[in-house]
């Protein structure tokens, strides 16, 4: 029984960095449509900033991760994926070209073999069945969303890239310069993947395909959370979270993907939208 | 103010506009009739930099601004209101002020409150997402969102279409008043009496071109009808 309960805080954190890599799809997505399939490179990039960084110290390792990996998804969005709108099976193979290049330069810059990073010693040890690491990941996730919303509802920034979302034409012609919002929109997302990757280096290694470990599950958070949707988002990664670990718990990592996959789809018979749906003509 | 010339744009290969010339002069009110599917919307959405113009060139306060992208044309001094009262439908009706000042050339907060002077009815509103509104709500708040910036020009589409009488009215009001006020005004309007009305002059588009031109008082007469008629 004490097995069943550790499982708990392992969901919920995994839950917690799928929200933080969701966060970011969802919104480039549900503002530009664009299918970023480099976006778990960025989950890499963050997490090999926390590694070269570690000597350093954590405090400094997270910004510094969010801003690597913000760069790096603001640079696509403007060399490439700018030039691409409204043409999404084409910034699909792009982007996936991009993870592929950016996964091999990690193996020439750091080797295949995956590195550990060595936790700070304030996050060992745990509090009953709560380990502080996985107990610091979830308050990550839930700052970035009380952050996240804040910036959306209370910021003149925020308010820019909402009125982008719902209706790209007519911000246009309002005043808003909409390349410049979805430059910015692309370096926060990314960034909170950067975050992510930080995130992941305090429960496992670090190596080159981590990116796509949490991708496909990142995927099926934003498509069951709703798109564009931040009350969505939360329920579906701890939902999802959840799902997965004690599918794993209960049968073995193979089976626990396919019950994954079932539930998922099974939900989306009859909540094809997600739970939240944003009504906008962007996103037809 | 406004000056278009030998304008051609259109959807991929297919043309619409095919050198449509005009100008608004400071302060006048120029009325663009025609019937639907001439292309008045295409080239309202031309000026205002929307689509790309194939040939032909758009003049703004002696400004060539052919290639420039819509929020430039706006923080220039040129202010539209789509056709279809579009609002950001999730902000509230006070987002939807806000988004546009905060994109405006200046960064005057009173902007806001003239703007609700001149729609008063919008001020129990403010609190309300816009996409709760009525059709002439939201047309209200479309041009209070576009008065924000305090354009020189505004550009308007079909205003007063699908909208409940009561409003039409009061909005037919408004372009009135604002119109004394000295502000320039390029109207797309179906109806003639309302055109007769409000416009110092008029264009009627056929199939993309400039079928007639000419101050109000020309506007009538047998083929004038007959461009007009559905
Ligand atoms: N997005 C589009 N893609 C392709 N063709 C279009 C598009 N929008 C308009 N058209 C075509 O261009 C022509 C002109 O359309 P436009 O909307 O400019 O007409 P309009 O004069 O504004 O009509 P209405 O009075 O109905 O608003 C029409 O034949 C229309 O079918
Ligand atoms: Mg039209």
């Amino acid at each position: 029984m004490g097995g069943a309960l550790n499982q708990l805080p392992i969901g919920l954190s995994i839950g917690a960095v799928l929200l933080l890599i969701a966060l970011g799809l969802t919104f480039t997505f549900g503002q530009m449509g664009v299918i970023n399939m480099a976006h778990g490179e960025f989950i890499m990039a963050g997490a090999y900033t926390a590694y070269l960084l570690q000597d350093v110290g954590f405090p400094i390792a997270l910004p510094a991760a969010f801003l690597v990996a913000g760069l790096m998804g603001l640079a696509l969005e403007r060399v490439a994926i700018r030039h691409f709108y409204g043409r999404p099976l084409d910034t699909l193979l792009l982007t996936w070209g991009v993870s592929l290049v950016l996964q091999q330069a990690a193996r020439d810059l750091f080797g295949a073999p995956n590195v550990q990073v060595v936790s700070p010693g304030w996050l060992r040890g745990s509090v009953g069945v709560l380990p502080y690491n996985r107990l610091f990941i979830m308050l990550l996730a839930a700052l970035s969303v009380v952050a996240i919303w804040a910036y959306l509802n209370r910021s003149a920034p925020g308010r820019r890239m909402r009125a982008v979302m719902q209706n790209r034409g007519l911000a246009a012609t309002t005043g808003i310069d909409t390349g410049r919002v979805d430059g910015l929109t692309f370096f926060i997302g990314s960034g909170l993947a950067g975050v992510a990757g930080v995130a992941l280096t305090l429960i496992g290694p670090v190596g080159p395909t981590l990116g796509t470990y949490y991708i496909v599950d990142a995927f099926l958070v934003v498509v069951a959370g709703g798109l564009g949707q931040l009350k969505g988002a939360v329920l579906a990664a701890a939902g999802l979270g959840l799902l997965n670990s004690y599918a794993e718990f209960w049968t073995n990592a193979s089976l626990a993907k396919v019950i994954v996959f079932v539930a998922i789809i099974g939900f989306l018979q009859f909540r094809p939208q997600g739970l939240f749906v944003l009504r906008s003509r962007a996103l037809t | 103010m406004l000056s278009v010339e030998g304008l051609e744009a259109g959807y991929g290969t297919a043309r619409v506009l095919f050198g449509v010339s005009l100008e608004v002069a400071p302060g006048q009110l120029m009325c663009v009739m025609g019937r639907n599917g001439v292309g008045k919307t295409t080239l309202l959405n031309t000026i205002m930099g929307v689509l790309p113009a194939t040939a032909g060139s758009v003049t703004f306060d002696g400004r060539d601004v052919t290639r420039l992208r819509p929020h430039e044309r706006v923080r220039l001094g040129m202010g539209y209101v789509p056709q279809g009262h579009e609002t950001f439908p999730q902000l509230s009706v006070m987002g939807n002020l806000q988004v546009a000042l905060e994109a405006a050339p200046h960064k005057d907060g009173g902007a806001v409150d003239e703007a609700l002077e001149v729609f008063p009815g919008l001020k129990p509103l403010l609190k309300r997402p816009a996409g709760f509104l009525s059709g002439g709500q939201q047309q209200q708040l479309a041009m209070a969102r576009a008065l924000v910036a305090r354009p020189r020009l505004l550009i308007l589409d079909e205003p007063t279409e699908g909208i409940q009488p009561s409003i039409i009215i009061e909005i037919e009001e408004t372009i009135e008043r604002l119109h004394r006020a000295g502000l320039a005004m390029l109207l797309v309007e179906q109806y003639l009496d309302l055109a007769l009305r409000l416009a110092d002059r008029f264009v009627i588009l056929d199939a993309g071109h400039v079928a007639r031109s000419g101050p109000a008082r020309e506007l009538q007469g047998e083929d004038v009808h007959r461009l007009l008629a559905v």
